[in-house]
Protein backbone atom coordinates (compact mmCIF):
# COMPACT_ATOMS: atom_id res chain seq x y z
CA UNK A 1 0.00 0.00 0.00
CA UNK A 2 2.69 2.41 1.02
CA UNK A 3 4.70 1.31 -2.02
CA UNK A 4 1.97 1.78 -4.57
CA UNK A 5 0.40 4.95 -3.25
CA UNK A 6 3.12 7.32 -4.53
CA UNK A 7 2.78 5.96 -8.08
CA UNK A 8 -1.01 6.19 -8.08
CA UNK A 9 -1.00 9.62 -6.62
CA UNK A 10 1.68 10.61 -9.09
CA UNK A 11 -0.35 9.18 -11.98
CA UNK A 12 -3.38 10.90 -10.64
CA UNK A 13 -1.66 14.23 -10.35
CA UNK A 14 -0.11 13.81 -13.82
CA UNK A 15 -3.53 13.26 -15.35
CA UNK A 16 -4.85 16.23 -13.47
CA UNK A 17 -1.86 18.20 -14.59
CA UNK A 18 -2.61 17.41 -18.24
CA UNK A 19 -6.23 18.30 -17.73
CA UNK A 20 -5.18 21.55 -16.19
CA UNK A 21 -2.87 22.29 -19.10
CA UNK A 22 -5.70 21.56 -21.53
CA UNK A 23 -8.07 23.75 -19.54
CA UNK A 24 -5.49 26.45 -19.60
CA UNK A 25 -4.50 26.15 -23.26
CA UNK A 26 -8.07 25.93 -24.55
CA UNK A 27 -8.76 29.68 -24.19
CA UNK A 28 -5.28 30.41 -25.52
CA UNK A 29 -5.96 28.34 -28.66
CA UNK A 30 -9.36 29.96 -29.09
CA UNK A 31 -7.71 33.34 -28.68
CA UNK A 32 -5.08 32.45 -31.25
CA UNK A 33 -7.71 31.40 -33.76
CA UNK A 34 -9.60 34.63 -33.17
CA UNK A 35 -6.38 36.52 -33.72
CA UNK A 36 -5.81 34.72 -37.05
CA UNK A 37 -9.29 35.73 -38.15
CA UNK A 38 -8.91 39.30 -37.04
CA UNK A 39 -5.43 39.64 -38.49
CA UNK A 40 -6.90 39.95 -41.98
CA UNK A 41 -8.91 42.95 -40.85
CA UNK A 42 -5.94 44.37 -38.96
CA UNK A 43 -3.70 44.08 -42.01
CA UNK A 44 -6.21 45.67 -44.36
CA UNK A 45 -6.77 48.47 -41.87
CA UNK A 46 -3.04 48.96 -41.36
CA UNK A 47 -2.31 49.11 -45.07
CA UNK A 48 -5.22 51.45 -45.68
CA UNK A 49 -4.13 53.64 -42.78
CA UNK A 50 -0.53 53.84 -44.01
CA UNK A 51 -1.41 54.55 -47.63
CA UNK A 52 -4.01 57.09 -46.59
CA UNK A 53 -1.64 58.78 -44.15
CA UNK A 54 1.05 59.10 -46.81
CA UNK A 55 -1.43 60.52 -49.30
CA UNK A 56 -3.03 62.99 -46.90
CA UNK A 57 -0.45 65.82 -47.23
CA UNK A 58 -1.23 66.02 -50.94
CA UNK A 59 -4.79 67.01 -50.11
CA UNK A 60 -4.22 69.14 -47.01
CA UNK A 61 -1.23 70.90 -48.50
CA UNK A 62 2.45 70.75 -47.67
CA UNK A 63 5.05 73.46 -47.05
CA UNK A 64 8.37 71.69 -46.97
CA UNK A 65 8.84 70.92 -50.66
CA UNK A 66 7.14 74.09 -51.87
CA UNK A 67 8.66 77.41 -52.75
CA UNK A 68 9.17 79.58 -49.68
CA UNK A 69 6.01 81.22 -48.41
CA UNK A 70 3.69 79.23 -50.64
CA UNK A 71 1.61 76.27 -49.63
CA UNK A 72 1.54 73.60 -52.29
CA UNK A 73 -1.76 71.83 -52.53
CA UNK A 74 -3.12 69.25 -54.93
CA UNK A 75 -6.07 70.39 -57.00
CA UNK A 76 -8.49 67.48 -56.56
CA UNK A 77 -10.59 68.49 -59.55
CA UNK A 78 -7.50 68.50 -61.71
CA UNK A 79 -6.41 65.22 -60.15
CA UNK A 80 -9.58 63.38 -61.13
CA UNK A 81 -10.46 65.10 -64.42
CA UNK A 82 -7.21 66.04 -66.12
CA UNK A 83 -5.65 63.56 -68.50
CA UNK A 84 -2.25 65.24 -68.03
CA UNK A 85 0.24 63.49 -65.80
CA UNK A 86 3.44 65.56 -65.79
CA UNK A 87 4.77 65.19 -62.25
CA UNK A 88 8.39 66.15 -62.87
CA UNK A 89 7.80 69.31 -64.85
CA UNK A 90 10.07 72.12 -63.62
CA UNK A 91 7.66 74.86 -64.62
CA UNK A 92 4.30 73.49 -63.55
CA UNK A 93 3.87 69.89 -62.45
CA UNK A 94 0.43 68.52 -63.35
CA UNK A 95 -1.11 65.58 -61.57
CA UNK A 96 -4.10 64.34 -63.54
CA UNK A 97 -4.91 60.64 -63.38
CA UNK A 98 -7.88 60.50 -65.73
CA UNK A 99 -5.77 58.96 -68.48
CA UNK A 100 -4.29 56.49 -66.01
CA UNK A 101 -7.73 55.44 -64.75
CA UNK A 102 -8.97 55.05 -68.30
CA UNK A 103 -5.84 53.02 -69.02
CA UNK A 104 -6.42 50.67 -66.10
CA UNK A 105 -10.13 50.28 -66.83
CA UNK A 106 -9.74 49.75 -70.56
CA UNK A 107 -7.07 47.10 -70.14
CA UNK A 108 -9.04 45.35 -67.38
CA UNK A 109 -12.34 45.42 -69.24
CA UNK A 110 -10.78 44.12 -72.45
CA UNK A 111 -9.00 41.34 -70.57
CA UNK A 112 -12.25 40.31 -68.86
CA UNK A 113 -14.12 40.30 -72.16
CA UNK A 114 -11.57 37.75 -73.34
CA UNK A 115 -10.93 35.87 -70.10
CA UNK A 116 -14.43 35.34 -68.67
CA UNK A 117 -15.92 33.36 -71.58
CA UNK A 118 -12.64 31.54 -72.11
CA UNK A 119 -12.23 30.74 -68.42
CA UNK A 120 -15.83 29.67 -67.85
CA UNK A 121 -15.79 27.59 -71.01
CA UNK A 122 -12.59 25.89 -69.95
CA UNK A 123 -14.01 25.26 -66.47
CA UNK A 124 -17.17 23.71 -67.91
CA UNK A 125 -15.07 21.52 -70.18
CA UNK A 126 -12.75 20.38 -67.41
CA UNK A 127 -15.51 19.73 -64.91
CA UNK A 128 -18.32 18.37 -67.12
CA UNK A 129 -16.99 17.02 -70.38
CA UNK A 130 -13.35 16.00 -70.03
CA UNK A 131 -12.70 12.55 -68.58
CA UNK A 132 -9.72 10.57 -67.45
CA UNK A 133 -6.27 11.45 -68.77
CA UNK A 134 -7.05 14.61 -70.76
CA UNK A 135 -8.78 16.03 -67.71
CA UNK A 136 -5.84 15.39 -65.40
CA UNK A 137 -3.36 16.78 -67.89
CA UNK A 138 -5.48 19.88 -68.43
CA UNK A 139 -5.79 20.55 -64.72
CA UNK A 140 -2.05 20.28 -64.18
CA UNK A 141 -1.34 22.54 -67.15
CA UNK A 142 -3.82 25.17 -66.00
CA UNK A 143 -2.29 25.20 -62.56
CA UNK A 144 1.12 25.51 -64.16
CA UNK A 145 -0.18 28.49 -66.14
CA UNK A 146 -1.15 30.18 -62.89
CA UNK A 147 2.36 29.77 -61.54
CA UNK A 148 4.10 31.68 -64.34
CA UNK A 149 5.53 34.94 -62.90
CA UNK A 150 4.03 38.13 -64.23
CA UNK A 151 7.35 39.39 -65.53
CA UNK A 152 7.47 36.36 -67.84
CA UNK A 153 4.03 37.24 -69.13
CA UNK A 154 5.27 40.78 -69.69
CA UNK A 155 8.22 39.39 -71.60
CA UNK A 156 5.89 37.34 -73.81
CA UNK A 157 3.79 40.43 -74.50
CA UNK A 158 6.87 42.43 -75.31
CA UNK A 159 8.78 39.94 -77.43
CA UNK A 160 6.16 37.59 -78.89
CA UNK A 161 2.84 39.40 -79.03
CA UNK A 162 4.30 42.79 -79.90
CA UNK A 163 5.69 41.88 -83.37
CA UNK A 164 2.63 39.71 -84.06
CA UNK A 165 0.33 42.66 -83.44
CA UNK A 166 2.52 44.91 -85.58
CA UNK A 167 2.21 42.41 -88.44
CA UNK A 168 -1.51 41.95 -88.05
CA UNK A 169 -2.72 45.47 -87.36
CA UNK A 170 -0.17 47.51 -89.23
CA UNK A 171 0.38 49.77 -86.23
CA UNK A 172 3.97 51.00 -85.77
CA UNK A 173 4.19 49.55 -82.25
CA UNK A 174 2.36 46.54 -80.84
CA UNK A 175 2.42 47.64 -77.22
CA UNK A 176 -1.10 48.81 -76.55
CA UNK A 177 -4.42 48.05 -74.85
CA UNK A 178 -4.95 44.97 -77.01
CA UNK A 179 -1.56 43.51 -76.17
CA UNK A 180 -1.94 44.11 -72.42
CA UNK A 181 -5.56 42.93 -72.53
CA UNK A 182 -4.57 39.63 -74.12
CA UNK A 183 -1.69 39.08 -71.72
CA UNK A 184 -3.84 39.97 -68.70
CA UNK A 185 -6.59 37.69 -69.98
CA UNK A 186 -4.17 34.79 -70.24
CA UNK A 187 -2.99 35.54 -66.72
CA UNK A 188 -6.53 35.64 -65.31
CA UNK A 189 -7.81 32.54 -67.10
CA UNK A 190 -6.13 30.00 -64.80
CA UNK A 191 -7.59 31.69 -61.71
CA UNK A 192 -11.04 31.86 -63.23
CA UNK A 193 -10.82 28.25 -64.39
CA UNK A 194 -9.69 26.74 -61.12
CA UNK A 195 -12.10 28.71 -58.91
CA UNK A 196 -15.11 28.18 -61.15
CA UNK A 197 -14.25 24.52 -61.72
CA UNK A 198 -14.34 24.05 -57.94
CA UNK A 199 -17.70 25.81 -57.86
CA UNK A 200 -19.10 23.56 -60.59
CA UNK A 201 -17.71 20.40 -58.98
CA UNK A 202 -19.42 21.41 -55.74
CA UNK A 203 -22.84 21.14 -57.39
CA UNK A 204 -24.18 17.72 -56.38
CA UNK A 205 -24.54 15.12 -59.12
CA UNK A 206 -28.22 14.78 -58.30
CA UNK A 207 -28.74 18.21 -59.91
CA UNK A 208 -27.17 16.96 -63.12
CA UNK A 209 -29.22 13.78 -63.07
CA UNK A 210 -32.42 15.73 -62.46
CA UNK A 211 -31.69 18.10 -65.31
CA UNK A 212 -30.82 15.27 -67.67
CA UNK A 213 -33.88 13.29 -66.65
CA UNK A 214 -36.04 16.25 -67.64
CA UNK A 215 -34.79 15.86 -71.16
CA UNK A 216 -32.30 18.72 -71.10
CA UNK A 217 -29.26 18.23 -73.27
CA UNK A 218 -25.88 18.71 -71.66
CA UNK A 219 -25.44 22.34 -72.62
CA UNK A 220 -28.91 23.22 -71.33
CA UNK A 221 -28.11 21.35 -68.15
CA UNK A 222 -24.93 23.39 -67.70
CA UNK A 223 -26.64 26.66 -68.54
CA UNK A 224 -29.95 26.18 -66.77
CA UNK A 225 -28.96 24.10 -63.77
CA UNK A 226 -25.24 24.26 -63.05
CA UNK A 227 -24.66 27.98 -63.61
CA UNK A 228 -27.48 29.10 -61.31
CA UNK A 229 -26.51 26.52 -58.70
CA UNK A 230 -22.87 27.58 -58.76
CA UNK A 231 -23.45 31.29 -59.32
CA UNK A 232 -21.75 32.54 -56.16
CA UNK A 233 -18.59 30.59 -56.86
CA UNK A 234 -18.60 31.67 -60.49
CA UNK A 235 -19.02 35.29 -59.48
CA UNK A 236 -16.13 34.95 -57.06
CA UNK A 237 -14.04 33.53 -59.89
CA UNK A 238 -14.81 36.46 -62.18
CA UNK A 239 -14.10 38.96 -59.38
CA UNK A 240 -10.77 37.37 -58.62
CA UNK A 241 -10.00 37.72 -62.31
CA UNK A 242 -10.97 41.41 -62.30
CA UNK A 243 -8.98 41.93 -59.13
CA UNK A 244 -5.97 40.42 -60.79
CA UNK A 245 -6.52 42.65 -63.81
CA UNK A 246 -6.70 45.87 -61.83
CA UNK A 247 -3.89 44.98 -59.47
CA UNK A 248 -1.47 43.53 -62.01
CA UNK A 249 1.56 45.75 -62.42
CA UNK A 250 4.61 44.26 -64.03
CA UNK A 251 2.99 42.69 -67.09
CA UNK A 252 0.94 45.78 -67.92
CA UNK A 253 3.97 47.98 -67.36
CA UNK A 254 5.74 46.02 -70.07
CA UNK A 255 2.83 45.53 -72.47
CA UNK A 256 0.79 48.74 -72.49
CA UNK A 257 3.48 50.97 -73.94
CA UNK A 258 3.42 52.97 -70.72
CA UNK A 259 2.58 56.31 -72.29
CA UNK A 260 0.13 58.74 -70.75
CA UNK A 261 -2.65 59.37 -73.20
CA UNK A 262 -6.39 59.10 -73.59
CA UNK A 263 -6.89 56.08 -75.83
CA UNK A 264 -9.28 56.30 -78.75
CA UNK A 265 -9.00 52.69 -79.87
CA UNK A 266 -7.65 49.42 -78.51
CA UNK A 267 -4.54 49.94 -80.64
CA UNK A 268 -3.51 52.96 -78.57
CA UNK A 269 -0.88 52.63 -75.87
CA UNK A 270 -1.93 53.57 -72.35
CA UNK A 271 -0.52 53.70 -68.88
CA UNK A 272 -2.14 52.19 -65.82
CA UNK A 273 -2.39 53.36 -62.22
CA UNK A 274 -0.37 50.47 -60.84
CA UNK A 275 2.40 50.75 -63.41
CA UNK A 276 2.73 54.45 -62.63
CA UNK A 277 3.25 53.77 -58.95
CA UNK A 278 5.74 51.02 -59.67
CA UNK A 279 7.73 53.03 -62.17
CA UNK A 280 7.83 56.34 -60.32
CA UNK A 281 7.78 55.71 -56.61
CA UNK A 282 11.44 54.82 -56.53
CA UNK A 283 12.41 58.09 -58.20
CA UNK A 284 10.02 60.41 -56.41
CA UNK A 285 11.55 62.58 -53.72
CA UNK A 286 10.27 61.37 -50.41
CA UNK A 287 7.93 63.93 -48.93
CA UNK A 288 7.26 66.04 -52.01
CA UNK A 289 4.01 66.40 -53.89
CA UNK A 290 4.80 63.72 -56.46
CA UNK A 291 5.49 61.20 -53.68
CA UNK A 292 2.26 61.91 -51.85
CA UNK A 293 0.22 61.89 -55.05
CA UNK A 294 1.47 58.42 -55.90
CA UNK A 295 0.05 57.27 -52.58
CA UNK A 296 -3.21 58.99 -53.44
CA UNK A 297 -3.28 56.79 -56.54
CA UNK A 298 -2.97 53.87 -54.15
CA UNK A 299 -6.08 55.15 -52.37
CA UNK A 300 -7.87 55.32 -55.72
CA UNK A 301 -6.96 51.66 -56.32
CA UNK A 302 -8.41 50.89 -52.90
CA UNK A 303 -11.62 52.62 -53.89
CA UNK A 304 -11.75 50.55 -57.08
CA UNK A 305 -11.35 47.33 -55.12
CA UNK A 306 -14.01 48.45 -52.67
CA UNK A 307 -16.49 49.28 -55.45
CA UNK A 308 -15.92 45.88 -57.09
CA UNK A 309 -16.51 43.99 -53.87
CA UNK A 310 -19.55 46.06 -53.01
CA UNK A 311 -21.02 45.49 -56.45
CA UNK A 312 -20.47 41.78 -56.11
CA UNK A 313 -22.14 41.79 -52.72
CA UNK A 314 -25.11 43.65 -54.10
CA UNK A 315 -25.38 41.30 -57.04
CA UNK A 316 -25.37 38.26 -54.78
CA UNK A 317 -27.90 39.86 -52.45
CA UNK A 318 -29.99 40.93 -55.42
CA UNK A 319 -30.19 37.35 -56.59
CA UNK A 320 -31.22 36.26 -53.12
CA UNK A 321 -33.93 38.90 -52.76
CA UNK A 322 -35.31 37.95 -56.14
CA UNK A 323 -35.45 34.37 -55.00
CA UNK A 324 -37.38 35.25 -51.87
CA UNK A 325 -40.18 37.06 -53.60
CA UNK B 1 -49.71 -7.86 -75.70
CA UNK B 2 -48.13 -4.46 -76.08
CA UNK B 3 -45.60 -3.79 -73.37
CA UNK B 4 -44.46 -0.39 -72.16
CA UNK B 5 -41.02 -1.53 -71.13
CA UNK B 6 -39.37 -4.80 -71.95
CA UNK B 7 -35.95 -6.05 -70.85
CA UNK B 8 -34.34 -8.82 -72.92
CA UNK B 9 -31.22 -10.43 -71.46
CA UNK B 10 -29.99 -7.15 -70.07
CA UNK B 11 -26.62 -7.02 -68.35
CA UNK B 12 -25.18 -3.86 -66.86
CA UNK B 13 -21.73 -3.50 -65.34
CA UNK B 14 -19.70 -0.66 -63.88
CA UNK B 15 -16.15 -1.57 -64.73
CA UNK B 16 -15.73 -4.98 -63.14
CA UNK B 17 -18.77 -4.62 -60.86
CA UNK B 18 -21.87 -6.29 -62.18
CA UNK B 19 -24.98 -4.25 -61.47
CA UNK B 20 -27.63 -6.18 -63.39
CA UNK B 21 -27.45 -9.75 -64.62
CA UNK B 22 -29.64 -11.43 -67.22
CA UNK B 23 -32.72 -9.34 -66.63
CA UNK B 24 -35.79 -10.45 -68.55
CA UNK B 25 -39.09 -8.84 -67.79
CA UNK B 26 -42.08 -7.13 -69.34
CA UNK B 27 -43.96 -4.21 -67.87
CA UNK B 28 -47.45 -3.80 -69.34
CA UNK B 29 -48.96 -0.41 -70.04
CA UNK B 30 -51.00 1.45 -67.45
CA UNK B 31 -50.06 -0.54 -64.47
CA UNK B 32 -48.06 0.09 -61.33
CA UNK B 33 -45.02 -2.10 -61.35
CA UNK B 34 -43.36 -2.43 -57.97
CA UNK B 35 -39.69 -3.23 -57.52
CA UNK B 36 -38.44 -4.32 -54.12
CA UNK B 37 -35.12 -5.63 -52.92
CA UNK B 38 -32.27 -4.89 -50.54
CA UNK B 39 -29.64 -2.22 -51.12
CA UNK B 40 -27.25 -2.81 -53.98
CA UNK B 41 -29.70 -5.09 -55.77
CA UNK B 42 -29.61 -3.02 -58.97
CA UNK B 43 -32.95 -1.28 -58.62
CA UNK B 44 -31.72 2.21 -59.41
CA UNK B 45 -29.54 0.92 -62.24
CA UNK B 46 -32.66 -0.67 -63.69
CA UNK B 47 -34.39 2.73 -63.82
CA UNK B 48 -31.35 4.47 -65.25
CA UNK B 49 -31.10 1.90 -68.01
CA UNK B 50 -34.58 2.77 -69.24
CA UNK B 51 -33.98 6.45 -69.93
CA UNK B 52 -30.34 5.92 -70.86
CA UNK B 53 -28.96 8.12 -68.10
CA UNK B 54 -26.52 5.28 -67.44
CA UNK B 55 -24.51 6.78 -70.28
CA UNK B 56 -23.34 9.50 -67.94
CA UNK B 57 -21.57 7.03 -65.71
CA UNK B 58 -18.42 6.73 -67.76
CA UNK B 59 -17.57 3.09 -67.06
CA UNK B 60 -21.12 1.76 -67.29
CA UNK B 61 -21.66 -0.92 -69.94
CA UNK B 62 -25.05 -2.20 -71.07
CA UNK B 63 -25.65 -5.41 -72.99
CA UNK B 64 -28.92 -6.83 -74.21
CA UNK B 65 -32.01 -5.03 -75.46
CA UNK B 66 -34.34 -2.65 -73.67
CA UNK B 67 -37.56 -1.96 -75.53
CA UNK B 68 -39.55 1.16 -74.80
CA UNK B 69 -42.98 1.18 -76.47
CA UNK B 70 -41.59 -1.60 -78.63
CA UNK B 71 -38.57 0.43 -79.78
CA UNK B 72 -35.07 -0.49 -78.78
CA UNK B 73 -33.82 2.43 -76.71
CA UNK B 74 -30.36 1.95 -78.15
CA UNK B 75 -31.65 2.81 -81.59
CA UNK B 76 -33.42 5.99 -80.48
CA UNK B 77 -31.73 8.96 -82.10
CA UNK B 78 -33.23 11.73 -80.02
CA UNK B 79 -32.33 10.59 -76.54
CA UNK B 80 -33.72 13.82 -75.03
CA UNK B 81 -37.16 12.96 -76.29
CA UNK B 82 -36.88 9.50 -74.73
CA UNK B 83 -35.95 11.12 -71.43
CA UNK B 84 -38.94 13.42 -71.60
CA UNK B 85 -41.16 10.37 -72.00
CA UNK B 86 -39.74 8.93 -68.80
CA UNK B 87 -40.31 10.93 -65.64
CA UNK B 88 -37.89 10.10 -62.84
CA UNK B 89 -38.13 10.93 -59.15
CA UNK B 90 -34.90 10.33 -57.26
CA UNK B 91 -34.68 9.22 -53.63
CA UNK B 92 -33.32 12.52 -52.39
CA UNK B 93 -35.13 15.70 -53.30
CA UNK B 94 -33.56 17.93 -55.91
CA UNK B 95 -35.10 21.36 -56.23
CA UNK B 96 -33.39 22.83 -59.26
CA UNK B 97 -31.99 26.33 -58.71
CA UNK B 98 -34.88 28.10 -60.39
CA UNK B 99 -38.26 29.29 -59.15
CA UNK B 100 -40.92 26.76 -58.15
CA UNK B 101 -42.90 27.69 -61.24
CA UNK B 102 -39.87 27.30 -63.51
CA UNK B 103 -39.01 23.94 -61.96
CA UNK B 104 -42.30 22.57 -63.18
CA UNK B 105 -42.62 24.66 -66.34
CA UNK B 106 -39.16 23.85 -67.64
CA UNK B 107 -39.85 20.58 -69.42
CA UNK B 108 -43.22 21.57 -70.94
CA UNK B 109 -41.69 24.77 -72.27
CA UNK B 110 -38.94 22.75 -73.86
CA UNK B 111 -41.45 20.54 -75.58
CA UNK B 112 -43.03 23.59 -77.14
CA UNK B 113 -45.72 24.90 -74.80
CA UNK B 114 -45.26 28.65 -74.56
CA UNK B 115 -48.76 29.91 -73.94
CA UNK B 116 -48.68 31.56 -70.52
CA UNK B 117 -52.19 30.52 -69.55
CA UNK B 118 -51.66 26.95 -70.61
CA UNK B 119 -48.38 26.76 -68.68
CA UNK B 120 -49.95 28.17 -65.53
CA UNK B 121 -52.73 25.64 -65.73
CA UNK B 122 -50.30 22.79 -66.25
CA UNK B 123 -48.07 23.87 -63.38
CA UNK B 124 -51.07 24.07 -61.08
CA UNK B 125 -52.30 20.63 -62.10
CA UNK B 126 -48.89 19.01 -61.55
CA UNK B 127 -48.42 20.69 -58.18
CA UNK B 128 -51.88 19.59 -57.13
CA UNK B 129 -51.18 16.02 -58.16
CA UNK B 130 -48.01 16.12 -56.10
CA UNK B 131 -49.94 17.48 -53.09
CA UNK B 132 -47.84 20.62 -53.00
CA UNK B 133 -50.12 23.25 -54.52
CA UNK B 134 -51.77 24.46 -51.32
CA UNK B 135 -48.43 25.05 -49.65
CA UNK B 136 -46.78 26.99 -52.44
CA UNK B 137 -49.55 28.63 -54.47
CA UNK B 138 -48.76 32.06 -52.99
CA UNK B 139 -45.03 31.90 -53.58
CA UNK B 140 -44.54 30.25 -56.95
CA UNK B 141 -41.63 32.55 -57.73
CA UNK B 142 -39.57 31.55 -54.74
CA UNK B 143 -36.46 29.50 -55.46
CA UNK B 144 -37.25 25.78 -55.48
CA UNK B 145 -34.13 25.10 -53.43
CA UNK B 146 -35.60 27.10 -50.52
CA UNK B 147 -38.37 24.60 -49.85
CA UNK B 148 -38.10 22.03 -47.08
CA UNK B 149 -36.85 18.54 -47.94
CA UNK B 150 -40.30 16.97 -48.10
CA UNK B 151 -41.66 19.85 -50.16
CA UNK B 152 -38.75 19.64 -52.56
CA UNK B 153 -39.45 15.96 -53.01
CA UNK B 154 -43.04 16.70 -53.93
CA UNK B 155 -41.74 19.42 -56.24
CA UNK B 156 -39.62 16.74 -57.89
CA UNK B 157 -42.73 14.61 -58.37
CA UNK B 158 -44.59 17.57 -59.86
CA UNK B 159 -41.67 18.15 -62.18
CA UNK B 160 -41.64 14.53 -63.28
CA UNK B 161 -45.34 14.77 -64.08
CA UNK B 162 -44.93 18.05 -65.95
CA UNK B 163 -43.91 16.52 -69.24
CA UNK B 164 -46.80 14.01 -69.20
CA UNK B 165 -44.44 11.05 -69.38
CA UNK B 166 -45.44 7.63 -70.66
CA UNK B 167 -43.60 6.09 -67.74
CA UNK B 168 -43.15 7.54 -64.29
CA UNK B 169 -40.25 6.06 -62.36
CA UNK B 170 -40.27 6.62 -58.63
CA UNK B 171 -37.07 5.70 -56.84
CA UNK B 172 -37.90 5.42 -53.15
CA UNK B 173 -39.84 8.64 -53.37
CA UNK B 174 -41.20 8.54 -49.82
CA UNK B 175 -37.87 8.64 -47.96
CA UNK B 176 -38.09 12.36 -47.27
CA UNK B 177 -41.86 12.66 -46.96
CA UNK B 178 -44.04 12.27 -43.89
CA UNK B 179 -46.42 9.27 -43.79
CA UNK B 180 -49.62 11.32 -44.21
CA UNK B 181 -48.38 13.02 -47.36
CA UNK B 182 -47.01 9.70 -48.58
CA UNK B 183 -50.47 8.16 -48.32
CA UNK B 184 -51.98 11.08 -50.23
CA UNK B 185 -49.42 10.72 -53.00
CA UNK B 186 -50.07 7.00 -53.12
CA UNK B 187 -53.74 7.77 -53.79
CA UNK B 188 -52.70 10.07 -56.61
CA UNK B 189 -50.49 7.36 -58.08
CA UNK B 190 -53.39 4.91 -58.19
CA UNK B 191 -55.37 7.49 -60.17
CA UNK B 192 -52.47 8.34 -62.48
CA UNK B 193 -52.32 4.72 -63.57
CA UNK B 194 -54.92 5.44 -66.22
CA UNK B 195 -52.64 7.97 -67.86
CA UNK B 196 -49.23 6.36 -67.55
CA UNK B 197 -47.22 3.35 -66.49
CA UNK B 198 -45.65 3.70 -63.07
CA UNK B 199 -42.50 1.93 -61.95
CA UNK B 200 -42.25 2.11 -58.21
CA UNK B 201 -38.94 1.23 -56.60
CA UNK B 202 -39.49 1.08 -52.89
CA UNK B 203 -37.89 0.05 -49.65
CA UNK B 204 -41.26 -0.15 -48.00
CA UNK B 205 -42.41 -3.62 -48.89
CA UNK B 206 -45.94 -2.81 -47.80
CA UNK B 207 -46.04 0.18 -50.13
CA UNK B 208 -45.49 -2.15 -53.06
CA UNK B 209 -48.19 -4.44 -51.73
CA UNK B 210 -50.64 -1.56 -51.39
CA UNK B 211 -50.07 -0.08 -54.82
CA UNK B 212 -48.46 -2.42 -57.30
CA UNK B 213 -50.28 -4.63 -59.76
CA UNK B 214 -47.14 -6.64 -60.29
CA UNK B 215 -44.04 -6.71 -58.16
CA UNK B 216 -40.49 -7.76 -58.94
CA UNK B 217 -37.95 -8.84 -56.37
CA UNK B 218 -34.33 -7.96 -57.10
CA UNK B 219 -31.43 -9.35 -55.14
CA UNK B 220 -27.68 -9.12 -55.81
CA UNK B 221 -28.01 -7.78 -59.38
CA UNK B 222 -30.47 -10.49 -60.30
CA UNK B 223 -34.18 -10.55 -60.83
CA UNK B 224 -35.26 -13.29 -58.45
CA UNK B 225 -38.84 -13.34 -59.62
CA UNK B 226 -41.76 -11.16 -60.54
CA UNK B 227 -45.48 -11.59 -60.90
CA UNK B 228 -48.85 -10.42 -59.62
CA UNK B 229 -48.29 -8.65 -56.31
CA UNK B 230 -50.66 -10.82 -54.27
CA UNK B 231 -48.98 -13.97 -55.48
CA UNK B 232 -45.52 -12.61 -54.75
CA UNK B 233 -46.51 -11.67 -51.25
CA UNK B 234 -48.46 -14.79 -50.36
CA UNK B 235 -47.02 -17.69 -52.31
CA UNK B 236 -43.80 -16.73 -54.07
CA UNK B 237 -41.91 -19.34 -56.05
CA UNK B 238 -38.61 -18.53 -54.44
CA UNK B 239 -37.74 -18.98 -50.78
CA UNK B 240 -35.62 -15.79 -50.82
CA UNK B 241 -38.61 -13.76 -51.90
CA UNK B 242 -40.72 -15.26 -49.18
CA UNK B 243 -38.09 -14.41 -46.56
CA UNK B 244 -37.80 -10.87 -47.83
CA UNK B 245 -41.49 -10.04 -47.96
CA UNK B 246 -42.13 -11.58 -44.57
CA UNK B 247 -39.19 -9.73 -43.04
CA UNK B 248 -37.14 -12.85 -42.43
CA UNK B 249 -34.37 -11.88 -44.79
CA UNK B 250 -30.93 -12.31 -43.32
Amino acid sequence: MSESSPTTSQGFSLRRGIEKVIDFTEPAVVGLIHLCGWSAIIFVMAIFFFVFKESLPAITGLEEGAIQGEVEQLDLVEFTTSPKWIPESAKKPTFGILALMVGTLSVTILSMVIAVPLGLGAAVYVSEFARGKPREILKVLIELLAAIPSVVWGFIGLVVLNPMLVDMTGEPVGLNILNAGIVLALMSVPIIVSVSEDALRAVPDSFREAGIALGANRWEMVYKVLFPAAKNGLLAAVLLGIGRGIGETMAVLMCTGHSVMMPTSIFDPVRTLTATIAAELGEAVRGDMHYHTLFLIGVVLFVFAFIINLTADLIVKGIKVQGNE
Amino acid sequence: MNYQVEFQDVNVSYGSDIALQNINLQIPKNEIFGIIGPANAGKTTFLKAINRTLEFIHNAKTKGDILFNGTNVRSIRNVYELRRKVGVVFPLPVGLPMSIFENVAYAPRRSGIHDKYELEELVQRCLQQAMLWDEVKDRLHMLGTKLSGGQQQRLTIARALSHSPDVLCLDEFSIAIDPVTTMKIEDVLSELKDEMTIILVTNLVQQARRLADQTAFFNKSELVEYGPTEKLFTSPDNQLTYDYVTGDFG
